[in-house]
């Protein structure tokens, strides 16, 4: 374990809320057990302003010098495009993980972002996905290349869009075509 | 006088590679033998499974989970069970945790031989292939017997999982894991003891424990360099954290952690007999109960209908951590549904370990990882505006040839 102290998931999320105050929303601590002796395990959820986004991640090495980055996930929600970051701290013994998810939500009509590769490397190609799935754009992306789709597909077409640019007109049922 | 300029040479290698058993294209800038940098491309073979889990309702994302890979069908189908039952609040009885634990140590130990085989195989030990792969076929062997089929297992549901392990069929559990401990030694002698396998792995594609942490690497890859990071005693789930279960770490053998191909046999190796020793666990302390929480699919899913939500399900799949996010908003299909394999954490690390490695190591260091990708035939050589193909028996046949050299 890399963290001098370990905290609670009420003190993560107290911490949160005194450094950000009104920019974090919808927070819960999610309690869960497992096996014969009921061993517990928690998954904290925040909601987070883009505008201090990368504040928030970076308030996160405060709690784990190396916060492990899983992937980050995200979906249409009509009038917004809502990403969720997630990650893990105080990995390296038993049963003290937190699973802590950052969610944050960019308007259609500016979906940008800032990188967090220069804290965490290995989030590019999570965030080269981002980009070529839900159409948003991550500022300052080390590499802002295709790494799922291949160069020569429709640019503005999003595969995780559910609007009109959304990848609909290029799949067809079988049974509405005559091949 | 014309002067002599040094330049670099760029070797593509892909979108298919040798090593690995799904396509991924690599750009290599070479100086000699010498690689000075890699550009790693993905994207060959992606299928748009999450887009098209959006017309599925969750039991049947669980058959399409289950083909997003050949070798993990457990693990995938099992982290999105688990998201779903977290979102739902089902509760899976304790009988049907612990065989979820034993069906995830049979699948991790075939995964493991596996590799361990195709690492024999691209250092040109073709004889250790066929020894490592008969071990496999016993637990293939065992995994047909205990779920009715030996590589798309069909064994999960949200709840619990679809079919007993009974008393009966314990004999031929603990016939093939005393099967596995008689051919361990062997395995041991023929992979940490050989003086060539050693020389070829010993050194080779370095992963530090600070790249691997700032690379996000995961599974074994991350273990090898003495990250103590295991989903399975991190942040239990099913039987595990009632079971006797540590890191395996390179240095409970060796004492030291070098983070190379060495270390990543050590790891695995202890792994697999980690895993003997898990399954053994399970069959004497397993308590008895129902295997699943709710029988009847159609009342399942009427109950999934009506959940809104979000959840994660975390697994420790054979190569790493599997990660599942599933959204759930009160309707028969999912939300949204988003996968990340192992793989895709441990394509990062691939550039500081095949820097500064010779063209012959690239077989053995991108299969180190265990990559979950598939394989075609060849790679092409351009030379000043030349092209020269490479084909999969003459990249072969090179890291042969090093071994070879070794003895010499």
């Amino acid at each position: 374990m890399n963290q001098e102290q370990v905290r609670t998931p009420e003190e993560i999320i107290q911490s949160y809320q005194d450094t950000f105050s009104q920019n974090i929303s919808e927070t819960r601590i999610e309690r869960f057990t497992t096996g014969v002796k009921k061993t517990e395990f928690v998954h904290i959820w925040m909601k987070v302003n883009r505008t201090v986004f990368k504040d928030a991640i970076k308030h996160l090495f405060q709690f784990d010098k190396y916060p492990h980055f899983a992937v980050s996930s995200g979906y249409d929600t009509a009038d917004n495009i809502d990403l969720i970051y997630h990650f893990s701290i105080y990995h390296g013994s038993r049963d003290k993980e937190l699973s802590i998810n950052i969610k944050v939500s960019l308007p259609k009509s500016d979906p940008t972002l800032d990188t967090i590769t220069d804290l965490i490397p290995g989030a590019l190609i999570s965030e080269q996905e981002k980009q070529e799935m839900l159409g948003v754009k991550i500022k300052n992306i080390p590499k802002d290349k295709r790494v799922f789709i291949s160069d020569d597909f429709t640019k503005d077409v999003y595969a995780w869009r559910r609007d009109e640019t959304g990848p609909y007109k290029y799949a067809r049922n079988l049974h509405e075509v005559d091949k | 006088m014309s002067q002599t300029i040094k330049t670099t040479f760029q070797l593509p290698i892909g979108p298919i590679h040798p090593a690995l058993k799904e396509p991924v294209a690599f750009e290599f800038e070479i100086d000699g033998e010498q690689i000075i940098d890699v550009n790693v491309t993905l994207g060959h073979v992606h299928r748009a499974i999450e887009w098209a889990a959006r017309k599925r309702n969750p039991i049947q994302v669980l058959y399409l989970a289950e083909r997003i890979c050949g070798i993990c069908s457990y693990c995938h189908p099992m982290a999105f069970a688990l998201a779903v039952e977290r979102i739902a609040d089902v509760e899976v009885p304790e009988h049907a945790q612990f065989l979820r634990v034993i069906h995830a140590e049979i699948e991790r130990m075939c995964s493991h031989i596996l590799w361990a085989g195709v690492a024999a195989h691209e250092i040109g030990f073709d004889s250790v292939l066929f020894l490592t792969w008969e071990i496999r076929e016993k637990l293939l062997d065992l995994t047909e017997y205990l779920v009715g089929n030996r590589v798309t297992k069909a064994i999960t549901m949200i709840g619990g999982v679809r079919r007993d392990i009974t008393p009966e069929m314990y004999p031929k559990i603990k016939e093939t894991l005393q099967y596995l401990k008689d051919s361990f030694e062997k395995l041991r002698r023929v992979y940490l003891e050989d003086k060539t396998f050693k020389m070829r792995t010993k050194g080779c594609g370095i992963l530090t424990k600070e790249e691997a942490l700032k690379l996000v690497a995961a599974g074994p890859t991350t273990r090898a360099s003495g990250v103590k990071k295991d989903v399975r005693v991190d942040q239990s789930y099913f039987a595990y954290c009632d079971l006797d279960i540590d890191y395996m770490t390179p240095d409970i053998l060796t004492g030291e952690v070098n983070g190379d191909v060495y270390d990543r046999i050590i790891v695995r190796l202890l792994e697999v007999k980690q895993s003997i020793s898990l399954i053994e666990q399970c069959l004497e302390q397993m308590p008895p109960g129902p295997i699943v929480s709710e029988p009847k699919i159609a009342k399942l899913l009427a109950k999934l209908k009506k959940v809104d939500g979000e959840g994660i399900g975390r697994m420790e799949a054979p190569r790493g951590e599997v990660f599942h996010y599933v959204k759930l908003n009160a309707n028969e299909y999912i939300y949204a549904w988003k996968v990340r394999a192992p793989t895709y954490n441990n394509i990062m690390p691939w550039i500081p370990m095949l820097k500064n490695q010779q063209i012959a190591d690239i077989p053995i260091v991108a299969a180190s990882t265990d990559p979950c990708m598939s394989c075609t035939n060849r790679i092409i050589m351009i030379e000043d505006k030349k092209t020269f193909i490479l084909g999969k028996e003459e990249l072969h046949q090179r890291s042969i040839q090093k071994t070879r050299r070794l003895h010499l």
